[in-house]
């Protein structure tokens, strides 16, 4: 049924249960929003978005207000006006707006408002001075800053609906309202699992990555130091974004000469880790399926459940400890690479490991956490030492002035720059999955996977949990106990889908052998550690981006990655081995619920 | 050592385990144990498979779920406009001589809590005070020290 | 104006065979009980003044078969105390009108939601909700009625928050439209009325809505528990026609010395002397929920003032800007002006504030901060300055 309204003295025709706001926009008709977010709930706690229906007792939220039949909507009047002004200026005054010092300076929504609505003199008087506001730095990924909060709540709608942890909640009322974790608690000491969507919805700069920018620079300009850099698959298709490009275009290239012109003395590619996760978790899967379909072992774990995602870990971590057997024991593709940077590269580059700084560029700021997990530490060091996040790769481009659009495009250096489009396609939801069956299936049979030019469709696209089936035939002599099965795998992104599985998992209805599981909506490609904004839009740019990279690669499967193969007959030996176990595995530990 | 999960989990029998039962649930323990403490919070959001953040979020919205450390007695002083013009500040001040604590404190042998409160209802009688449910209204100072003894020899 | 002076009336109080009305409203069709409440003109009585007639012809419209009656027992207004004597003395009242309103509307669950500060009233209610229970089956009402208990939060009064509470949640007022008669407690269509709301149904079953309609003005039909309290020889609580100015009011409750009365609680209006006289208590003038607050002359309005805003402040849910942000303003801002600290033409953006926070708000509370802000401000403005 269409509703027709009148918007600003123009004609709109809209479906029934459109909003003001939304009826607006299709107009062309800006309504300023900010605890409005294309991935949430509508909240309509701000106000910022009032517009003046006629004949109505008071101003409308536009974007909680479902469109009704001769609605007669001014988004501009002089009332709208002064009531915006009143709104922005009551939000500036609880918010503290040291803004020139700000990480978010220039990128702050509440900025962009003040500037178009309050500025001048200052209206109201200053609230920050009246709470005993802590900022809390406690955990490896992100700062929270209560002093910067403008309650409107898009982080506990994110925490809630997209990833089904509610680590923090709204606590107390009236002046005292906050956002809170459990009785809070440091951040650090909750269910929080590091993955940062709330960091990237966060209108302003109470919650902000943690910054190691300085660190890697001070890394980077010490003589004595050899600085590895690794990129993660999702970064290459999103940098661009902060650096003036729409989102979706790929900037591979210009980022590793980029990476190079800052002073890394080595750029390399988290893509040849995820190959290698490919061989070793692909070997792991099917020695569980051995054991359980020719053994009949009852003690192993299956659905086995991918373990790339750090936010993931923490989160069957702290929710589902029952299950951790069903992880992979594999570590991420980052954790693989910095335990081989001290090692294996260490060795082949006569590096001493001691003077290697390893950094990684991630989509994601759990990384941050990861790399701080005691766990990590199997190369005898810290294997790595620091994770900036493609935000923070693109502040370094910019603080030395590189002129990012005309750089020339070059190749990841050599030893671990070696990279597949399985590898590549780690980056969105289903794409470990996809390069998994790339590998395993041909392993099993000696055939490629019976999908047109190795495209695995099944496991693409945006939906929040995908199944499918792929029925083995023709196995080699080695997997004839395979020959029939029908291998059953479940791919969830964002954390509310992770929990869907994990309930079919706990009540015993979870017919998968093989799940993958990304914490962050769309996989790393909508990671916490992205550009930002992010929304649903500017997430499936990015995965077509993913895809083409893919495609225009020459080798697409792990098993075919020169440097993967490298290392295993230079180094490990042959996947699952002894010397893998050690640096490429790890375990994990059971977490309170709270 | 008294068992908060056995409490939380016979009020969750009683009231339920899903979300609307959460009120009666933190009342019941407010009830027994005075306050919300944090395992009493985290056995509720286990029960309700729920966040503890949330439980902490809900109960800390309203002011008699308390979750700091309160007495068997929590004395609430309504400082709403009447009360206040009609001498809730003599009553604060006996109370706080006569348990030598400040509003918001607890006595040490946890026996007493002295808080504010927003309007209890009871204006017409002002001044008044809540300690537990219990209203007692029209108070003097005099009122306040004869109902006071009476708790104390309870 | 429409005066009818001040009229002491016994209704609400009044003792009644309630299983004989109950078996007049169980034998009269949906479309009869809300034609006599629409007849009646009866406004709701908790203060917002919706006819409760088409409350109930709303709800009743609706094709949802699983409906809600919930009664609003969480009376958190500043100065009003009439729900506690009205449950205290005549709950079978109350239940007998939600049974009435399930009748009308074709809902079989009631919901009480009374304020926690009242939970000493509780065993006393739930023996009489038992003999209630047992009377409806007698005549064969299906109605069955619960008790939820609040935890200290005055927002809570407002609907769509009471509904939240009851499901377990803050009580943070949701987005309007849905409003409760369609989507309301649950999900589920909802009529929420208040107490005394209730009880006036009964008693326009029992006596007609003819004759309740010949009390009160065109505009407030009806009768109204008054709770009285501040400066007044006789604070209590007691039922009036409406229809009267603040001065007859006045001469029947002032010490004499009145200067100003606060009609409405914390969230009505201040009405200052030179008023009294051309102000009608109800809808017309100053409407009510039944707060009436006398306030002599050795009274400081500035402290009156500071009192409602730091309970505002406190008891604003926090959701939206213009109320948790804008209470703590003009909170701030008064005691700034009150030490000189900023120029007395401070208050003037105030003002605006309070303004903008009536037409931004998400909720009625909100919205009506300004009420007592504006009203105290422009009367007694020497009061807040010096």
């Amino acid at each position: 049924m269409m509703i027709n309204l009148n918007i600003n003295d123009q004609k709109v025709s809209v479906p029934k249960g459109t909003t003001v706001l939304e009826a607006a926009r299709k107009q062309n008709i800006n309504i300023p929003t900010l605890c409005n977010h294309a991935d949430l709930c509508v909240a309509g706690n701000c106000r910022v978005c009032v517009v003046e229906q006629k004949g109505a007792r008071t101003l409308i939220a536009a974007c909680a207000m479902p469109v009704s039949e001769g609605m007669d909507i001014h988004t501009n009047t002089l009332k709208v006006r002064n009531a915006r002004k009143h709104i922005v200026e009551l939000l500036l005054s609880e918010h503290r707006s040291d803004c020139t010092k700000c990480y978010k300076n220039q990128k702050c929504e509440l900025q962009a408002l003040a500037n178009e609505f309050a500025f001048g003199d200052t209206l109201f008087l200053d609230l920050v001075e009246d709470h005993n506001y802590t900022i809390d730095r406690s955990s490896p990924s992100f700062i929270k800053d209560d002093s910067k909060c403008i309650r409107c709540q898009r982080c506990v709608r994110t925490c809630s609906e997209l990833q089904y942890i509610s680590a923090i909640a709204v606590s107390n009322k009236g002046l005292h309202q906050k956002i809170s974790s459990f009785h809070n608690r440091p951040m650090s000491h909750v269910v929080c699992t590091n993955c940062g969507q709330c960091v990237n919805r966060c209108p302003t700069g109470a919650l902000v990555e943690k910054t190691y920018i300085d660190q890697v620079w001070d890394a980077i300009y010490d003589p004595e130091k050899h600085v590895v850099v690794q990129t993660a698959p999702a970064v290459r298709v999103a940098l661009g974004e902060d650096l003036g490009y729409d989102p979706g275009e790929r900037v591979t290239g210009k980022m590793v000469t980029a990476l190079r012109q800052l002073g890394f003395d080595s750029i390399l590619d988290t893509d040849f880790t995820a190959d290698l996760t490919i061989m070793e978790e692909g070997t792991e899967l099917l020695t569980r399926l051995k054991k359980v379909l020719v053994d009949g072992n009852k003690d192993i774990a299956i659905p086995m459940f991918t373990s790339c995602s750090p936010g993931w870990i923490k989160f069957i971590e702290h929710k589902y400890p029952q299950y951790l057997h069903n992880l992979s024991t594999c570590k991420s593709p980052q954790q693989m690479f910095g335990a081989l940077a001290k090692t294996y590269y260490a060795q082949k580059r006569r590096l001493d490991p001691s003077k290697i700084v390893s950094v990684s560029i991630m989509p994601c700021t759990a990384k941050k956490y990861e790399a701080d997990r005691p766990e990590m530490r199997a190369s005898g060091y810290k294997d790595i030492d620091f994770v900036l996040t493609t935000r923070e790769l693109a502040v370094m481009v910019k603080q030395a002035g590189l002129d990012f659009r005309n750089l020339e495009p070059s190749h990841y250096d050599s030893v671990m720059g070696d990279s597949t489009g399985a590898g590549v396609i780690f980056g969105a939801t289903g794409g470990v999955m996809e390069a998994a069956l790339r590998t395993a299936y041909e392993i099993v049979t000696g055939r490629e996977v019976p999908f047109k030019n190795l495209n695995i469709t099944p496991a693409r696209g945006m939906d929040g949990v995908k199944e499918a089936t792929i029925k083995i035939e023709g196995c080699t002599d080695d997997w004839k106990f395979l020959e029939g099965v029908e291998l059953k795998v479940a791919i969830a992104h964002g954390l509310t889908n992770a929990n869907k599985i994990m309930k079919l998992v706990k009540a015993g209805k979870a017919p998968y052998h093989f799940v993958e599981i990304m914490a962050c909506p769309g996989g790393c490609i909508g990671g916490g550690g992205q550009p930002i904004p992010t929304s649903m839009e500017i997430r499936k740019n990015r995965m077509k981006a993913i895809y083409s990279e893919d495609e225009h690669m020459v080798l697409r499967k792990s098993h075919e990655n020169p440097d993967v193969i490298a290392v295993y007959k230079e180094f490990l030996g042959k996947p699952n081995s002894h010397l893998s176990h050690e640096l490429l595995h790890t375990h994990y530990v059971a977490r309170e619920n709270y | 050592m008294y068992q908060v999960g056995n409490l939380v989990k016979k009020l969750s029998d009683k009231h339920g385990r899903s979300r609307e039962s959460i009120m009666p649930i933190l009342q019941g323990i407010v009830e027994k144990h005075n306050y919300l403490t944090d395992e009493a919070m985290v056995e509720v959001a286990k029960e309700l498979d729920i966040s503890a953040a949330e439980v902490f979020g809900t109960a800390s919205f309203y002011t008699f779920l308390d979750t700091q450390v309160r007495g068997k007695y929590v004395i609430r002083v309504c400082k709403t406009i009447t009360c206040s013009m009609k001498g809730k500040s003599e009553i604060i001040q006996t109370l706080e001589d006569m348990l030598k604590i400040k509003v918001g404190e607890t006595t040490s042998d946890r026996n007493f809590s002295l808080i504010e409160t927003n309007c209890i209802g009871w204006c017409h009688k002002a001044p008044a005070i809540l300690i537990n449910e219990i209203p007692y209204t029209e108070l003097t100072p005099e009122k306040v020290v004869d109902i006071i003894k009476g708790y104390l020899h309870k | 104006m429409e005066n009818k002076g001040l009229n002491k009336v016994g209704l609400i109080f009044e003792k009644i065979n309630q299983k004989e009305v109950l078996t007049k409203a169980f034998n009269m069709s949906s479309n009869e009980i809300i034609q006599d409440i629409l007849d009646s003109g009866l406004k709701g009585r908790g203060g917002a003044g919706f006819p409760t007639g088409l409350k109930w012809k709303y709800t009743a419209a609706e094709k949802e078969p699983e409906k809600y009656i919930v009664c609003n027992a969480d009376e958190g207004e500043p100065g009003t105390f009439k729900d506690r004597e009205i449950l205290d003395k005549v709950a079978y009242k109350v239940y007998g009108g939600m049974a009435i309103a399930g009748k009308a509307v074709g809902a079989k669950n009631g919901i009480v939601y009374l304020r926690g500060e009242y939970r000493f009233l509780l065993p006393q209610l739930m023996k009489e909700l038992e003999s209630f229970h047992n009377i409806i089956e007698e005549i064969g009402f299906d109605f069955k009625i619960r008790y939820c208990l609040g935890s200290g939060a005055y927002i809570c009064g407002e609907e769509s928050a009471l509904f939240e509470s009851i499901q377990g949640d803050r009580g943070e007022p949701r987005n309007k439209p849905p409003y409760p008669t369609t989507s309301g407690v649950f999900g589920k269509p909802t009529s929420i009325n208040n107490v005394e709301t209730l009880v006036s149904t009964m008693m326009i079953i029992l006596h007609g809505p003819g004759s309740y309609s010949q009390l009160g003005t065109k505009d407030s039909r009806g009768s109204k528990v008054f709770s009285v309290s501040g400066d007044t020889p006789t604070p209590g609580i007691f039922e009036l026609e409406l229809g009267m100015s603040v001065q007859e009011f006045v001469n029947e409750f002032g010490d004499g010395d009145t200067k100003a009365v606060q009609v409405g609680g914390a969230s009505g209006f201040c009405v200052p002397r030179k008023k009294f006289q051309n102000t009608i208590i109800g809808f017309e003038g100053v409407p009510t929920g039944g707060s009436m607050k006398l306030f002599n002359s050795s009274r400081s309005m500035y402290n009156v003032l500071h009192n409602y805003l730091d309970f505002f402040a406190e008891e604003s849910c926090g959701q939206c800007t213009p109320c948790r942000v804008g209470c703590q303003q003009l909170l701030k801002g008064v005691e700034k002006v009150k030490k000189g600290e900023v120029k007395s033409n401070y208050l003037n953006e105030l003002v605006k504030l309070a303004d903008t926070m009536k037409i931004a708000s998400k909720c009625g509370l909100g919205q009506s901060v300004g009420n007592a802000f504006r009203t105290i401000v422009e009367n007694f403005r020497e009061e807040i300055i010096y």
